[in-house]
């Protein structure tokens, strides 16, 4: 007998890869609707007989020419390409969608629901760098740090004192949305000494944040507000005139959500009329086209959608999506089932 | 009604001396003068030297050293009030035999620099500048993804100098799940946080490193070679401190050859001048010494020298004096 160690092959980070070992999957067709993350795909090819829609112009109908459309038993998404009705009816064999984020607007839930096909997403990994970067945004647009690093490179720093910025610690935040996002936001903005206060469609037990039942009060009386519920129709444009103006010309909104949580023509609008203070941007209404008029504004920041774009959380990402869809195949539970 | 009261007589609001550059004065507005009379020889020179003879208080504004000439023009003086954290400027030793007291900000700035730290922290790792410049230069519909950055929650962050800035580090770098580290000369009696007794063996056990001392003579180049070896090429130093608290000759070496992950630096060496290799790196985060330039901080600052002059001319304890060890 020969008890010698396996051979590590690639890069096995995934913990719960080794309690299905043994079986093959190596057949099963995966389609991958978009690049997400290198490691993702690397280990979806290790692991299964992956497709890239991209390779076929990103069209289904291209892939339907080349491919026979019952090889995919499982989609990976995410929220540039999920799987919308179209997708969903091309692949009769469809089983599961398992999304690289979490959230799942561009996945048909109903047509999914309807046809039994599973669907799973990221959730809680990507929380805390989400969380992370609200604050980031908060001390970006009231410190200035990307106008003073600008300052600094292109040597104005020479010719006079680059002025005075905003202190954030002590300030009252408010939070739209006491999900897992808006809580790990509340903590953050605890350690700075700032005062918690939020908005959702029902008050939180657990939370020792003053509740508002209505969106206008809440902006009404704090100095942030934090866009971090869910995009659904209720919340679409739950920022509007009404709220930008109750925020006011000293308020800062910071939106880490969705574009569509905004109205971004009213947001524009009150940035340049000095109706408020300024904006913190990670999402915008048609990404990634941002409205012209924001790019020379010093009082934003600006940010290409990189909620949870780092290496960790992309690689706890990914490790759950494969464990979801290797949990789907050896008819086991999903760690972190939708539907 | 108090003008009536033979004890609250209107006498004249104590003199203090002005001592700052002529290009860096505090903005108007202030409210200094309700309670002292400010003599400023920028604005308005003395008419005799006889009165600076006299003078008993300094206000020195801003990093305008203090000398031994400066002090020897001014025989009578007995305090010199700081308007800033770090006192290297105000020659320390002379202060000493001349048994002049000295005051600094105190814990007035303290907050901002705290969040100044962790902005630039957040600059460095989640690449924000970067990201800012990336939209307003029109890449991203052009060029997709920006590139992934780094994640802050359960790195390791080493403080260098926990006194009041440093534990408002600790303090807000712990609610992201950061575990906290620290180097000071003494070892705290009240912090839980691990203690490393050299700036080696901290950086050696953190993965961000955060400038936060006084500068002094035993703390010029604390982060050296060797501290930036020990960090590690995915390290990354943050500096809110002074300029020479870094070796920068070094820190530019490493940053352009790899050898560290990055740097958020407020401060530097020969300010306004910034090394011109690190203008053109992403990696790194700029700022032009403003990590307290809030008015926020500019009124707490007001409250802590009043209180430090009126304390002065009334003989009482100072709010905030300096430890001249």
């Amino acid at each position: 007998m020969n008890h010698q160690p396996t051979p590590q092959t690639g890069k096995e980070k995934n913990p719960n890869l080794k309690k299905i070992s043994g079986i093959t999957m190596e057949s099963i067709g995966v389609l991958m609707t978009c690049p997400m993350h290198k490691y993702l795909e690397q280990q979806l090819e290790t692991h299964f007989n992956l497709f890239r829609l991209w390779h076929c112009n990103s069209s289904i109908t291209e892939f339907l020419k080349t491919h026979q459309g019952n090889t995919i038993r499982a989609v990976v998404g995410d929220t540039n390409i999920g799987a919308d009705a179209e997708l969903i009816a091309s692949f009769p064999n469809l089983e599961i969608v398992a999304s690289y984020s979490v959230g799942l607007d561009k996945i048909d839930l109903r047509k999914c629901e309807e046809k039994g096909i599973r669907v799973a997403n990221t959730p809680d990994v990507l929380t805390d760098d989400v969380a992370d970067l609200a604050i980031g945004l908060i001390l970006g647009v009231l410190r200035r740090i990307c106008a003073s690093d600008e300052y600094v490179r292109i040597g104005k720093w020479k010719d006079a004192d680059f002025g005075l910025a905003t202190k954030f610690s002590g300030k009252s935040v408010g939070i739209v949305g006491l999900g897992r996002i808006g809580t790990a936001i509340a903590k953050r903005a605890e350690a700075f000494g700032c005062s918690i206060s939020y908005f959702s469609r029902s008050q939180k037990p657990f939370a020792n944040y003053k509740f508002y039942s209505n969106i206008i009060d809440l902006a009404t009386s704090c100095q942030i507000l934090i866009v971090a519920c869910a995009l659904t129709e209720e919340t679409h444009h739950i920022i509007d005139r009404e709220v930008i103006d109750a925020l006011g010309p000293k308020g800062i909104l910071i939106n880490i959500g969705r574009g569509a949580h905004v109205d971004e023509t009213e947001l524009v609008s009150a940035l340049l009329e000095g109706r408020l203070g300024g904006a913190g941007l990670d999402v915008y209404e048609n990404e990634p086209e941002v409205p012209e008029e924001l790019l020379g504004l010093g009082n934003v920041v600006l940010q290409p959608h990189v909620g949870s774009d780092t290496v960790e959380t992309s690689d706890a990402m990914a490790d759950l999506v494969i464990s979801n869809l290797m949990a789907h195949f050896s008819n086991k539970p999903l760690l972190t089932p939708v539907i | 009604m108090a003008a009536e009261n033979p004890n609250f007589q209107n006498t004249d609001p104590p003199t203090v001396l002005v001592h700052r550059f002529p290009t860096f004065d505090f903005p108007p507005g202030n409210r200094l003068s309700t309670h002292f009379h400010l003599l400023d020889p920028i604005t308005s020179p003395p008419t005799s030297p006889v009165l600076l003879h006299s003078i008993r208080a300094l206000l020195c504004v801003g990093p305008v050293p203090v000398t031994p000439e400066t002090l020897n023009r001014l025989p009578s003086l007995q305090i010199i009030v700081g308007s800033s954290a770090g006192v290297d400027h105000i020659d320390l030793t002379e202060c000493r035999r001349r048994n002049i007291a000295v005051t600094n900000a105190g814990s007035a700035f303290s907050e901002d620099a705290a969040d100044y730290a962790v902005a630039l922290l957040f600059g460095v790792l989640r690449r924000l500048p970067a990201g800012d410049r990336y939209v307003r230069d029109g890449f991203w519909p052009v060029n997709g993804d920006f590139p992934l950055g780094f994640k802050l929650g359960a790195k390791r962050v080493g403080i260098l100098g926990l006194g009041s800035i440093g534990s408002e580090v600790a303090k807000r770098l712990a609610a992201f799940g950061c575990s906290i580290a620290y180097f000071s000369r003494k070892k705290k009696t009240s912090v839980l946080f691990p203690y490393y007794e050299n700036a080696i063996d901290l950086a050696a056990n953190s993965d961000i490193l955060i400038v936060c001392c006084a500068l002094n003579d035993e703390t010029r180049h604390i982060v050296n070679k060797d501290v930036m070896v020990a960090l590690g090429k995915e390290g990354v130093i943050i500096n809110v401190g002074r300029g020479p608290l870094v070796d920068e000759k070094q820190l530019v070496e490493f940053l352009v050859r790899g050898e560290l992950g990055g740097a958020g630096l407020d401060v530097f060496e020969n300010e306004p001048n910034v090394p011109k290799e690190l203008l053109e790196r992403d990696n790194v985060v700029l700022s032009p010494h403003c990590s307290v330039a809030t008015p926020e901080s500019f009124e707490a600052l007001q409250d802590v020298i009043i209180a430090n002059l009126k304390a002065f001319f009334s003989n009482k304890p100072l709010l905030s004096p300096v430890q001249k060890d």
